[in-house]
């Protein structure tokens, strides 16, 4: 497989045959009941690692944050961390920390109580205590707020005062469950940045839950993309868009066109499909199939030509209608409905300001893809 | 809202607060009245008043009901904020269907009937019938009215805030001490309030787990109301709305402002 | 406090240090234990003993009644007494009509004031809930206000107004609307106002809490699909306001049926209920076999809608999680 850009190529010890993992999940089961929130899913975290589970809600991603905390014990398996299994200590005594999705603001104390409260558990000297919160006060950017209230803040500085007072005792790994969940669209943006140089510059291990597939793509380092308890890709945002291992994570992560088929013929390097009402496509090898067996043909829609004419040059070029045009500013999204039937998602970005003989509804069109634009996937 | 609130919904308001509120106001008016027959107006007078003080009995009685209500208060807020505790978090233990029935039960359950069966009680295990037999009684009644204060209380209680502070290395015991009984405490003092007014309230149990020189406020104004209405009886009944009142609403003030204050405060969080 | 409930029977303790385990389950218990104890104490073990001694007979002595409950030779001792009792109490209420009559004029006069009460509530409860929101905070503390305030007073209140000389008459005959003062205090029709009265906030206070939750645009919704005003309250504001009204009816019938002070203060000795016959055949009879007979029926009568106001209870509880 080819390898693919990720942004910062210094940093990967996933692939790195001697590092040694920093948290490990190792066969966990959780049960509640008869429901299994966790199942047999085995994961593997570095450290100083920026790592994002993703998942819709129910999926199980905050359970596997909250037995990292120790607020739930597995059901079966077990939890490394640093080598030391995590069974039976209670969340008070774990050297992690965690940010809370409604941020657990001790209501009745002020924000340097609510960052101190930690240290004075450790019992930390009242000088040393007053040092660190003003560190993390400078830090967060709340210095005047020192003795307010936390309903006396702001969502945003509410939430600096949560991840605050959840690195203040320097944790060795630092859980955030839906660290942005609450903010308005704009501000969350800006926090994903601060949080990504937060993290560098203490050198701390992030576990970040979110349902935001783009404020993981943003910040993390990996992906773990979990469903119904299991993990389903572990992988950079980079290989987790391009070159998705499933149907599903093709799905939950962007949008993307799929061509169902029989692989027709094997050749050297590449693959001819043919789809079920006959249309040939030929793509690259980049997984094993055999000849006759069925497989999905996944291509994101920005990888797709749209064109009013036949293109000359193209290995794979389709013809049918113009169903739908949504512009959109950057850029424009089509839908065109192929002859056979089938509806593809194709977009193009807007880089001139106006385009010449622009396709409208019902016009003929042709949408073209080289072979090496998507992945064939096999379940 | 507004332009919903229509005559119609105005006037059913109204009448219904003068209903509520009219015996209570003629009631204390006639408290002033300087005629010894309650109903006939004879001009303004606090000579009844100055005789309540000067009523040893009634004195007496005053005396024990607020020692009683203390008390009881004090402890059924106790009790009651452990079986509030108990229902919330304790969702699965042996004879919980009981629990919660002994605590629900005492809320609607005719005052003979509770009175009667702890008066037997108390006469089964020997127990001479006197102030300790009113305060036990009033504690196994209050105690069910501050859990279900407590109780509503703890249901929309964020557990996370638990959590949070458990993750940041606070035991369990040290955790419930320093965040969820301070974020409770509001319940928990109305809790109190509650079991001290209907402690201070209560005829029937009194009457029943009462014994000689245990007599209460409201058992003294009972046997005189029914050997007919007095002024006299009307100024200590306006006496203690008073007291009531004036402590409700200063509660009410206080916590208006709070509100007030807490909503400039988020206002200017707002802006910057 | 959430795990070091009762879970400590997991494989996870092994790895705890004693101490903590000791100290998390031990205080954990205690919070159930204790107030556990008190109310089986204090008020279940009483009802059995008001079962045991409906079954004794009554005597002159003290404890007026045999054979006397009597712990000191165990519970072996205890139970032996039971071999002594019989119904004979039962049997007697049956045949004195009395008692009979006074269960069911009970019954009828709880049912009748809930449903007065019932229609005295939900107008007003409905205007609270329809009030601007920044009123409803005061006129809610103004339904509890009478609440902080001496039930007997309250009662005792409305002896002045209603007695023949009364302020209502006074008002009326000044009025000329009546001739002769009117014959109030000492009937029925006192007890239902008593009752209605004292009992009110405990019908407004559900109903407004359910009425307050439900969201107006329902009735808007309702009218714009064709539904008129009158017609939309019954389809839509009062179905959505039953919990309230079971909870409130509840809350008024059952202590109403066992009352003891408004028909003593305001029935005067001509009327009948059941809390009042209690009473007088504790304190004036001092017949206490007969008198806990009469309490284990009147509990008999009422472990259904007590019951049911139990299950009303914890439906709510659910609801607010």
């Amino acid at each position: 497989m080819k390898s693919l850009g990720s942004i910062r190529r210094d940093f990967a010890p996933w692939n790195d045959p001697n590092a040694k993992p920093y948290i490990q999940f190792e066969n966990v089961t959780k049960k509640f009941g008869d429901f299994t929130a966790v199942n047999n899913l085995s994961l593997t975290i570095f450290e100083r690692e920026f790592f994002a589970l993703l998942g819709a809600s129910g999926c199980g991603k905050s359970t596997l944050l909250r037995m990292l905390a120790g607020f739930e014990e597995p059901t079966a398996g077990r939890i490394l961390l640093d080598g030391q299994d995590l069974r039976g200590i209670p969340p008070y005594r774990r050297p992690v920390n965690m940010m809370f999705q409604s941020y657990a603001l001790f209501p009745h104390m002020s924000v340097e109580k609510n960052i101190a409260f930690g240290l004075k558990q450790e019992g930390m000297p009242a000088p040393d205590i007053e040092k660190r919160v003003a560190e993390m006060l400078k830090l967060v950017k709340l210095e005047q707020f020192a003795k307010r209230k936390p309903h006396q803040l702001s969502g945003g500085q509410r939430q600096r005062v949560a991840l605050a007072r959840s690195v203040a005792k320097r944790p060795k790994v630092l859980l955030l469950d839906e660290p942005l969940g609450a903010l308005d669209k704009k501000l969350r943006e800006e926090t994903q940045f601060e949080l990504m140089d937060l993290q560098q510059n203490l050198g701390l291990t992030f576990v970040v839950v979110t349902h935001d597939q783009e404020e993981a793509m943003t910040m993390a380092d990996r992906i773990a993309i979990i469903d119904k308890g299991e993990v389903m890709q572990v992988a950079t945002p980079a290989e987790v868009y391009e070159a998705p291992s499933s149907r599903f994570v093709a799905h939950f992560v962007g949008n993307v066109n799929m061509f169902e088929g029989k692989v027709a013929e094997r050749a050297a390097n590449t693959t001819r499909i043919t789809g079920a009402t006959g249309a040939q496509i030929v793509v690259e090898n980049n997984t094993d199939t055999a000849a006759g067996s069925n497989i999905v043909f996944a291509i994101r829609p920005e990888k797709i030509k749209v064109t009013s004419k036949k293109p000359a040059d193209a290995v794979n070029a389709l013809e049918g209608e113009v169903y739908d045009v949504a512009y959109l500013g950057d850029m424009t999204v089509y839908h065109i409905r192929l002859d056979d039937g089938q509806i593809i998602r194709a977009s193009a970005l807007n880089a001139a300001r106006v385009t010449e003989d622009p396709l409208t509804w019902n016009d003929r069109a042709w949408v073209s893809f080289r072979p090496d634009a998507g992945v064939v996937l096999t379940r | 809202m507004n332009a919903t609130w229509s005559r119609f919904n105005v006037t059913s308001v109204v009448l219904g607060f003068a209903f509520l509120y009219l015996p209570i106001v003629l009631l204390i008016v006639f408290s002033f009245n300087e005629s010894k027959l309650v109903t006939v107006w004879g001009g303004f007078s606090t000579k009844w008043y100055v005789s309540l003080f000067h009523n040893q009995g009634l004195m007496d009685a005053t005396w024990v009901t607020a020692r009683v209500g203390v008390i009881s208060a004090t402890v059924a807020t106790v009790l009651g904020t452990l079986a509030a505790l108990t229902l919330t978090r304790y969702t699965r233990f042996r004879g919980r269907i009981l629990f919660s029935g002994m605590v629900f039960a005492p809320l609607v359950m005719p005052e003979v009937i509770t009175g009667l069966s702890l008066l037997l009680l108390f006469v089964a295990v020997g127990l001479d019938r006197g102030f300790v037999t009113v305060t036990l009684a009033h504690i196994t009644l209050t105690m069910c009215f501050v859990a279900v204060v407590v109780q509503s209380r703890l249901v929309s209680f964020d557990r996370s805030l638990e959590e949070a502070a458990m993750d940041l290395g606070a035991t369990p015991v040290k955790t419930f001490f320093q965040i969820t009984l301070p974020v409770i405490m509001p319940a928990i003092v109305s809790g109190w309030m509650l079991a001290f007014t209907l402690s201070l309230d209560d005829l029937v149990i009194a009457s029943f787990t009462s014994g000689p020189g245990a007599t209460t406020l409201p058992m003294k104004i009972y046997s005189q109301v029914r050997l007919g209405v007095t002024p006299e009886i009307n100024a200590a009944c306006t006496i203690l709305i008073a007291v009531v009142a004036v402590g409700v609403v200063i509660a009410s003030v206080a916590n208006k402002r709070r509100e007030v204050q807490r909503q400039l405060d988020e206002q200017a969080a707002q802006r910057g | 406090m959430s795990n070091i409930a009762i879970t400590d029977a997991g494989p996870s303790t092994a790895a705890k240090p004693l101490l903590t385990r000791l100290g998390a389950g031990f205080v954990s218990r205690l919070v159930i234990i204790v107030p556990y104890l008190w109310l089986l104490f204090f008020f279940f073990i009483p009802f059995i003993i008001v079962f045991k001694i409906s079954l004794s007979q009554s005597a002159i002595a003290m404890p007026p009644y045999t054979p006397v409950l009597d712990f000191t030779d165990g519970i072996s001792g205890f139970f032996a007494g039971f071999r002594d009792l019989n119904f004979d109490n039962y049997v007697w209420l049956t045949q004195d009509a009395l008692y009979f009559k006074a269960y069911v004029t009970s019954v009828i006069i709880a049912a009748v004031s809930t449903i007065l009460t019932l229609l005295v509530g939900f107008p007003i409860a409905y205007g609270m809930a329809r009030a601007p929101a920044t009123i409803r905070p005061t006129l809610l503390m103004l339904v509890i206000l009478p609440f902080w305030t001496s039930f007997l007073i309250r009662v005792y209140a409305w002896i002045g107004i209603l007695k023949p000389e009364g302020l209502l008459n006074q008002l009326l005959l000044s009025l000329h609307v009546i001739n002769q003062p009117l014959i109030i205090l000492n009937t029925y029709t006192a007890i239902f106002i008593g009752i209605v009265y004292s009992y009110l906030p405990f019908m407004v206070l559900p109903l407004y809490s359910s009425l307050e939750k439900m969201d107006y645009s329902l009735i808007e919704a309702a009218k714009d699909l064709g539904c008129p005003p009158t017609s939309a309250f019954w389809k839509i504001t009062f179905p959505l306001s039953l919990p309230g009204v079971i909870a409130g009816c509840l809350l008024v019938f059952i202590p109403a049926v066992g009352e003891f002070v408004i028909p003593d203060l305001l029935g005067g000795s001509q009327t009948l209920m059941i809390g009042k016959t209690l009473w007088n055949e504790f304190f004036a009879n001092r017949d206490w076999p007969v008198s806990s007979a009469v309490a284990v029926i009147l509990l008999l009568l009422l472990i259904v809608p007590i019951m049911l106001f139990q299950q009303a209870q914890a439906r709510a509880q659910e609801q607010d999680k």
